[in-house]
């Protein structure tokens, strides 16, 4: 054992020491001869017969110094080295073709490399926490990322810690913090506006975050709230310059003295994890008391205890769930919550939505490796065809088949570590740029990195690609048989037809990839087009909002007053059409409440969940909500001592009085009877794509519905830029506490809401543009190079009599005839991959006729082109030329 | 191969070696190879060169040490010499080729002995 790794260690030793080895022992055998002459003289033979013989005994120089160099160095590393050389020497001499195949390999590795990132981070690595396998979301089943239909009142949240079983502790947060929801002020600075979020006092020890600096929320701070806050890593690096000491002290919160009780590790994000691309800078407890009748608003994250599984927490949710009370004030809320807790994990929460379509974008890169290798396997055969006779040569001269299919490998896994090099590079720079997207409504996607996972995974890939591509290429050259090689191409011989099938069979192959790619994109996009033709209900193009904030001391005649203050104010700003405020927006946050219609016969009283928003007048109008029926809201509606009144939606009307008119009749929302006034078009509020829910909104004017913020709506045609000065200082008039926060297009708020859509679509497709310019090179360079191999026969035909057009009508046919039989065989595939995607479609069939007949032109047109180029270069061959070269 | 003479099986050329440098003390490659050559009657098959990849293997794995002398007529040559745990690994072979010899005998003239 220690013999071996001696002469291991000693072989290495010796391959790095060739040159002075090769001297000794050059220097030894010439000895060795010498002792050997002068014996051989001393027998009598004559000086020439002595060297003879001496030489003869001794066996051949050059078979000794390699049998020697070969038992004590690395023959295999030596062989690998002068592939090696023999490699670059060639790709050198090569340089269009070694540079179109390491761009195609970097494009292809690249993006495999990219895509492996984003899947990785989201749907295969752990969450940020500790043991993050036992932490449960618990939802409504299917609720999704909706999270007014996600959440649940104290009573609840306190009856699940109290009665379950299965949960080392149950956690939750406050669902519907609005952005920018505190003032942060330094000194005499201008306050700058926040995002705080209220956390169950229990928070980070169920999800085991350990802080950074400072401590969790003690049990004090749990149960009555306080003035004190957790401070994210990003602020408390950005705005208090990472101070180690800020722990104790405190920072002014909207006028108060906050205390700084710790700060939050960097490696924890709670929007990435939560609320995908939104930014979160601190932490508060919440105190029960004050949002316990505020509705559902919390929340559930549970820790299960060692050993309890999934299954047991579910059946646990089941018998549960019913003993709840929305509100323990209304015995009559018992079972609210029936059939409304169902334990999923948090991973799943989290990324569950997403594996469909982060499976498909796995598949579409991965289907663009197939098609690089495919190419490459192309262009390696054209390439090798040329190099057809130097292999026949040395094989006819006795090197050994494996000894060219190494060296051909060892050229195809150069390139594919040379393309995998710049692939990471351009890996890098995508996934720098994606992390870097805050807009972006994906989870998890600020974490994504080229990480350890992602290298191996470079190198997995490079790997494969490299035998691939380079397998059937190195089989088939050394395959050869070396006769017919070395009399192929003589003289007027065309080229080897054999040759050129496997070619053709690739480009076919290369055309289907490409079409299913094509299908599948085009698909998503009609998809995403589709969204973005949704009727929203409002019309966020020219409209602009920025959170508000005032001070009415919590009384509604004040408020009223501010408010209207306020939008008299903004109605005046020249190019302002209107304004209205509301404290919710749509596809931004939603709070929920039950409302009932009242009728005569309370037994059958309909009863649903509804969004809630509390809005001025002129509200509908500035963010462009059409009005169906009845009226907007008056300054002095359900003023003290008036009806209170309420206009509801199109989809809270049918629910509510189905096939009746809804105006004037009376419902129960948030334990007040409101007069329905006004019906409008649905609107969409959580998300694009789903079926708008039951809408009520109430007015700013009425006493019984506190707004909990306020975001002014301004319709305008001039840019935001444009307006934001005025609309500060008229802000800043009523309150010069206003934060000078940025107008946001309400636009803004729908792209975020389409992100993840556009996000798929615009990778998929470009995906699908990597895929079709890569197969109409293919198509280009199998046509180009059977031209080039055919020019003497074109020649003859046309010394024979053929006209040009006729060539190139020869030539382009043999191309669409290429392309339609690749088309055949992609339309058929891509029909069993769109039937795949099918649930991640909107409004567009897997079948839809218009993609499947866009593509098909689209491939038409590029194989056309493709073929065109070499076309019209055999219609010019000169048959004088033709037939006179070679 | 050749019908007179021996072909060499795998590894006993290294135990040629070891044998030849343990009985005559240091010596260079030519002298080694003759001296197998004679002892053997001339009856190995031995091109003179293959003695030197098997004394770098020798080497290699620290049984023969080897450093440049002159010869006793006066010529420059590398001289071998056994280690001390190339004696060990010469014992061992030795002990296992003369068992190996013995069984071959014994297995080979099995038939004229036992036969019917």
């Amino acid at each position: 054992m220690i013999d071996r790794l001696r002469q291991a260690a000693q072989r290495v030793l010796a391959f790095l020491r060739k040159a002075p080895l090769d001297a000794d022992l050059d220097a030894e055998l010439a000895a060795h001869l010498e002792f050997a002459i002068e014996d051989n003289l001393r027998r009598g033979m004559s000086p020439m017969e002595a060297r003879r013989q001496a030489l003869i005994r001794f066996g051949g120089v050059m078979q000794t110094t390699e049998q020697h160099r070969e038992t004590r160095g690395l023959p295999w590393l030596d062989v690998l080295i002068q592939d090696l050389r023999y490699t670059f020497r060639t790709l050198k001499k090569d340089r269009s073709f070694t540079l179109v195949a390491v761009l195609i390999l970097a494009l292809g590795i690249g993006a495999n490399v990219a895509v492996f990132s984003v899947v990785d981070t989201i749907l295969l690595r752990p969450l940020p926490f500790t043991q993050p396998e036992r932490l449960l979301w618990i939802a409504p089943p299917n609720s999704g990322h909706n999270l007014s239909a996600a959440t649940y009142s104290v009573d609840a949240y306190e009856d699940l810690r109290a009665m379950n079983k299965s949960y080392e502790d149950v956690t939750g947060y406050y669902a519907f913090s609005a952005p920018d929801n505190v003032k942060l002020t330094i000194g005499n600075g201008e306050p700058v506006p926040l995002t705080a979020i209220g956390v169950a006092g229990n928070f980070f020890r169920v999800l085991c975050v350990k802080p950074e600096l400072g401590r969790w929320f003690n049990d004090q701070e749990t149960r009555t709230g306080g003035q004190v806050v957790m401070l994210a890593y990003p602020l408390w690096k950005r705005t208090f310059g990472g101070d180690r000491d800020i722990v104790g002290k405190a920072i002014q919160l909207d006028g108060k003295p906050n205390t700084v009780v710790g700060v939050l590790p960097e490696s924890f994000d709670f929007g990435a994890v939560f609320s995908p691309g939104a930014r979160v800078d601190m932490f508060g407890p919440i105190n029960m008391d004050d949002i316990r009748f505020q509705g559902n608003t919390l929340t559930f994250i549970g820790r299960l205890k060692p050993g309890v599984t999934l299954g047991q927490a579910r059946s646990e949710a089941v018998a549960l769930f019913p003993k709840f009370y929305w509100g323990k004030k209304y015995p009559e809320s018992l079972g609210a919550y029936k059939d409304q807790g169902w334990p999923v994990p948090l991973k799943q929460h989290v990324s569950g939505d997403l594996r469909r379509s982060l499976i498909v974008l796995w598949s579409a890169v991965a289907l663009i490796l197939l098609i690089v290798c495919v190419n490459l396997s192309n262009l390696l055969l054209a390439r090798a065809a040329a190099h057809n006779k130097e292999f026949a040569m040395r094989m006819a001269l006795g090197a050994e088949r494996s000894r060219i299919v190494r060296q051909l490998l060892t050229e195809s896994l150069t390139l594919a570590i040379i393309g995998a090099g710049f692939g990471l590079v351009m890996a890098w720079a995508l996934v720098y740029w994606l992390a870097h997207q805050g807009s972006i409504a994906l989870p998890l996607l600020y974490s994504v990195r080229i990480d350890t996972a992602a290298l191996v995974w470079t190198i997995v890939i490079a790997l494969a690609t490299a035998v691939l591509f380079g397998l059937a290429p190195a089989f088939r050259m050394s395959g050869k048989d070396i006769q017919g090689t070395l009399k192929d191409s003589g003289q007027g011989a065309s080229a080897g037809r054999h040759h050129e099938r496997i070619r053709t069979a690739l480009v076919v192959s290369e055309i289907a990839l490409a079409c299913v790619l094509l299908v599948g994109a085009g698909l998503l996009l009609r998809s995403f087009l589709r969204v973005l033709d949704v009727d929203l209900g409002f019309r966020p193009s020219n409209a602009v909002a920025i959170r508000i904030d005032y001070n009415d001391g919590n009384k509604a005649e004040k408020r009223a007053a501010i408010l209207q203050e306020i939008l008299r104010r903004v109605d005046a700003i020249p190019g302002v059409e209107t304004a209205g405020i509301s404290d919710n927006l749509p596809l931004e946050r939603n709070r929920s409440w039950g409302i009932t219609a009242k009728g005569a016969d309370t037994k059958h009283e309909r009863s649903t969940g509804n969004f809630v928003y509390v809005v001025t007048p002129g509200y509908l109008r500035a963010i462009g909500m059409r009005l169906r029926d009845g009226r907007d809201f008056r300054w002095d509606d359900a003023t003290a001592g008036k009806e209170q009144v309420a206009i509801i939606n199109q989809a809270g009307a049918e629910a509510l009085w189905p096939g009746e008119n809804a105006v004037g009749r009376i419902a129960n929302t948030g334990g007040t009877d409101v007069r329905i006034v006004g019906v409008i078009d649905d609107v969409r509020e959580s998300n694009v794509e789903g079926k708008p829910g039951v809408q009520t909104y109430l007015p700013t004017t009425s006493a019984q519905f506190g707004p909990e913020d306020s975001s002014l709506v301004i319709r305008s045609k001039l840019p935001p830029g444009a307006l934001s000065a005025d609309v500060i200082r008229a802000l800043r008039v009523v309150n010069p506490q206003q934060p000078a926060s940025e107008l946001r297009p309400i636009q803004q708020i729908v792209d975020h809401a389409t992100s993840p859509r556009r996000f798929f679509m615009v990778l998929v497709g470009s995906f699908a543009g990597l895929g079709l310019l890569l197969a109409s090179l293919g198509i280009y360079g199998v046509i180009s190079y059977s031209v080039t191999q055919q020019t003497k026969e074109i020649g003859i035909r046309m010394a024979l009599g053929a006209t040009a057009g006729r060539v190139q009508i020869g030539v382009i046919r043999r191309t669409l005839i290429l392309a339609l039989v690749g088309m055949g065989l992609g339309a058929v595939a891509s029909l069993a991959v769109a039937k795949m995607i099918a649930s991640l479609l909107y409004g567009t069939e897997p079948t839809d006729p218009m993609t499947f007949a866009g593509v098909a032109v689209l491939l038409g047109l590029v194989a056309l082109v493709a073929g065109y180029l070499p076309a019209r270069r055999a219609s010019r061959v000169d048959p004088l030329v033709a037939l006179r070269t070679n | 191969m050749g019908d007179s003479k021996l072909d060499l099986l795998q590894g006993t050329l290294d135990l040629m070696v070891l044998q030849t440098l343990a009985a005559m003390g240091a010596q260079h490659g030519y002298g080694i190879a003759r001296r197998i050559e004679q002892v053997s009657g001339d009856e190995v098959l031995l091109n003179q060169g293959t003695i030197y990849a098997s004394l770098v293997r020798l080497q290699q794995r620290g049984w023969i040490s080897a450093e440049w002398g002159t010869s006793e007529n006066n010529r420059k040559a590398k001289f071998y010499s056994i280690t001390r745990v190339g004696r060990k690994q010469l014992a061992e072979d030795a002990a296992y080729w003369q068992r190996l010899s013995g069984v071959m005998g014994r297995v080979l003239s099995m038939d004229k002995q036992g036969g019917r």
